[in-house]
């Protein structure tokens, strides 16, 4: 890598956050802000589930565990959900050389994988033999994971949007926060995801 | 600095009030959204206050007029609408207006994610109050809407019908508007701040916004998750949430969950008060803020110690630890009282003027006073044991918010109002309204702090003849009415003013901070040129010179000379 190609490059988010080399623009503000909020939510949605577990007196799914057996399937598409935010940051990175055509690949990836995750949750639903009205443990399964898809098929959508913007010729090394944003976003979602699989499916 | 407005760009310019309503309908302008947040705010709140006059009116003396269920209803929606339609929107509206003029900013950082805000904020609101159409009334169950009262489930002889359900999915959307408003605020004031503009030079109601922000921020997702879980414990979930006798849930989880948004949310509801105050008091003594960096600290202690002390709501429940809770809810005290000592020394030997907004500052500050000894008083454990549910609490809240928050929201009407629309408000009748006001609100709320004593619990639509209630009770009535017949100088004012009330200048307080240099009102961009800003009094310093205002920067005032610029 040249010099000067070094130069073009716009140092990574956190280093703009807690070193501030260069100022964030104003959505990627707008967008911290938001995953504040964001988190907030969750805090309070995993709080319930906690103070609601901590309290049973018999805290199991219907096949009488703990908790619920970790499948393949689970742990498979868990691997896709974490592994999509690898190409989302490459996307990233490469929209700030200019480089669209990497943008895109990167989008579609993120976009393949991400589906999958979201069809793995539907099928996992119709596998398990406990519904939303069996008590404290179906309830905060299905709210939580339901929650958690709800914000994954956004990020979807967020993305989405993003790659046909692409072929109308938005994004370039100035001007991309939106991707930078979404990938945000997306890493967001990705740290949820391993916190409530922690939370479900090992402790 | 004032400069001739251009002509305003409105696009749907030329069909007459189709363009108006068109222009005000799709408006991005934060001037237009704060209008509309505060003109809207005061719609609900006319429709809130009338359920109190119906409330008071049977409370008058012994007997019931209505039946049980719907004073229940009247109560419930009461709270609902004067604390998330009127005071949180109105605050809002406000700030939209004035935050970014104090900035020095064209508009806010996201000026659509600010029209939608707004629109949800109505949509919501029209939600909310249409629930009384529908079979079983309006929610009911309190604006607390503790579970298992709200629940549908389990032993729940008499289940709350449809009503509940509106109200929580009305709320989720009010919070997400709220939400949306404070990343909104946050972004602007981090990032659009005018040259020179530092933290410690903005303004207090600034301040006080950044502050709030967080706050919503922070506390109001969980709100947002609280009322979806019992939605969905109403609707499939089978009470699994918040009902024990349903399937295992837990009536204090949401207490908890409901407490730890709902507390902050009272400073969310006073601290623009305070902000407007804080502006205000200065302004009409003559002086420089007493202490703006003790302000500034005790703003932000009041926001994080907020966030500790939600349990103070649930003492008599058994379920949470007394003394942590109890010590934390003294703290607040700490800061409160720097803030009221400050106000205080702002005034002190000031050349006070006491005009309209500078007198519902001070009734603010002796008014605002009682709610919060009383609050200190609900801190202590064994009193808060003696008077909870009682009228106290009842009393204790209307001395926040009614003439607490709602002061501070009259006095900032009045200041900024020749701002807002380029017109003087008439003094006198301001006046009127102001001692109406004061006398109401006292005559209202003093009586129900000797009821509580007496022990008369809250939420009952009758109470027996025999228990000595009945002279405070007819007492408070009256005093409703009295703030009822206030407010109509006040309308009557607000909207002749706009006709005929004389031109406003661009400064006509000689006040201190950004917006006040701008046309009033401002034209679409906001500003044409800045001052200079070297402190957080640029406007002092561009009317006096820097270098006087410097040789007077331990506060003394300059002796009389013509200003340079005006």
């Amino acid at each position: 890598m040249t010099t000067q190609a070094h130069a073009a490059r716009q140092p990574h988010f956190l280093r703009r956050i807690f070193v501030g080399e260069e100022p964030m623009t104003v959505g990627l503000w707008g967008m911290v802000f938001f995953i504040f909020s964001e988190v907030m939510f969750f805090s309070g949605l995993i709080a319930a589930y906690l103070a609601l577990r901590n309290d049973a007196l018999v805290w199991a799914p219907a096949n009488g565990g703990e908790t619920l057996e970790v499948g393949f399937r689970p742990i498979l598409f868990t691997i896709f959900l974490l592994a999509s935010s690898i190409p989302m940051q490459w996307a990233a990175v490469a929209i700030r050389t200019g480089n669209r055509r990497a943008l895109r690949w990167g989008l579609l990836f993120t976009l393949v994988l991400g589906t999958a995750f979201i069809i793995n949750t539907g099928l996992e639903w119709a596998a398990l033999d406990f519904g939303i009205s069996d008590g404290p443990y179906g309830a905060t399964f299905y709210l939580l994971t339901g929650f958690h898809g709800a914000h994954v098929l956004g990020g979807l959508l967020f993305i989405f949007t993003l790659w046909l913007r692409t072929y109308l010729g938005h994004f370039d090394a100035e001007r991309n926060t939106a991707v930078e944003a979404a990938s945000m976003y997306w890493h967001f979602v990705d740290v949820v995801w391993i916190l409530l699989f922690s939370l479900l499916f090992i402790v | 600095m004032a400069t001739v407005a251009p002509p305003a760009a409105t696009p749907y310019a030329g069909v007459g009030w189709v363009s108006a309503v068109l222009d005000w309908a799709t408006t991005t302008d934060h001037k237009k959204i704060g209008i509309l947040y505060i003109v809207s705010a005061f719609a609900f709140a006319m429709v809130g206050g009338a359920f109190s006059l119906v409330m008071r009116t049977e409370l008058a003396e012994t007997g019931a007029i209505l039946d049980a269920h719907l004073y229940n209803q009247f109560f419930t929606m009461h709270g609902t609408i004067m604390l998330f339609l009127f005071i949180l929107p109105v605050s809002a509206g406000f700030m939209n207006y004035i935050v970014p003029l104090q900035l020095g900013a064209a508009d806010m950082a996201f000026p659509r994610i600010n029209a939608l805000s707004y629109w949800m904020f109505a949509f919501g609101g029209v939600l909310l109050i249409s629930s009384f159409a529908f079979d079983g009334g309006s929610a009911s169950a309190g604006w607390t809407s503790y579970a298992p009262v709200s629940s549908n489930t389990g032993n729940n002889a008499q289940p709350l019908g449809i009503g509940v359900d509106l109200w929580l999915v009305g709320v989720v959307i009010l919070g997400a508007a709220s939400t949306a408003g404070a990343i909104n605020f946050l972004t602007t004031i981090f990032k659009m701040r005018a040259p020179g503009l530092t933290m410690f030079r903005l303004s207090l109601f600034t301040w006080t916004t950044l502050v709030t922000s967080f706050l919503v921020l922070l506390a109001t997702p969980v709100l947002a998750a609280t009322l979806i879980l019992l939605f969905a414990d109403r609707n499939g979930a089978g009470g699994a949430f918040f009902d024990p006798t349903g399937r295992g849930g837990q009536v204090l989880l949401w207490q908890n969950l409901f407490w730890f948004y709902s507390h902050p949310a009272v400073y969310i509801m006073v601290l623009p008060a305070m902000g407007a105050v804080s502006e205000i008091i200065p302004v009409f003594s003559r002086k420089p803020l007493f202490g703006y960096t003790s302000m500034v600290l005790a703003l932000v202690a009041i926001g994080l110690l907020g966030f500790i002390v939600w349990a103070h709501h649930m003492f008599t429940t058994g379920g949470v630890f007394l003394p942590f809770f109890m010590a934390s809810t003294f703290l607040i005290a700490i800061p409160t009282g720097v803030k009221f000592f400050n106000w205080m020394a702002t005034m002190f030997r000031g050349a006070v003027q006491l005009t309209s907004a500078m007198l519902f500052a001070v009734g603010f500050l002796m008014l605002f006073l009682i709610g919060g000894i009383t609050g200190v008083f609900f801190a202590a454990v064994p009193v808060d044991f003696a008077l909870h549910d009682t009228y106290f609490v009842v009393s204790h809240l209307h001395y926040v918010l009614a003439t607490g928050s709602a002061f501070g929201v009259f006095a900032a009407v009045y200041y900024w109002y020749p701002k807002m629309f380029g017109r003087m408000m008439n003094e006198g009748l301001g006046k009127v309204h102001f001692a109406l006001t004061f006398l109401g609100a006292n005559m209202l709320f003093w009586p129900q702090l000797m009821l509580g004593l007496d022990g008369m619990p809250r939420r009952i639509n009758d109470y027996a003849a025999n228990g000595g209630w009945e002279l405070m009770n007819m007492i408070s009535s009256i005093g409703a009415f009295v703030v009822a017949v206030a407010v109509l100088p006040f309308l009557f004012n607000l909207i002749y003013s706009a006709i005929y009330g004389p031109r406003a200048p661009d400064d006509p307080w000689e006040a201190n901070t950004l917006e006040w240099a701008t046309t009033s009102p401002p034209p679409p961009h906001n500003f044409d040129s800045l001052p200079e800003i070297r402190s957080d009094r640029p406007l002092f310093d561009q009317r006096w010179g820097v270098h006087e205002a410097e040789a007077h920067s331990d506060g003394s005032e300059p002796p009389p000379a013509t200003p340079k610029d005006g």
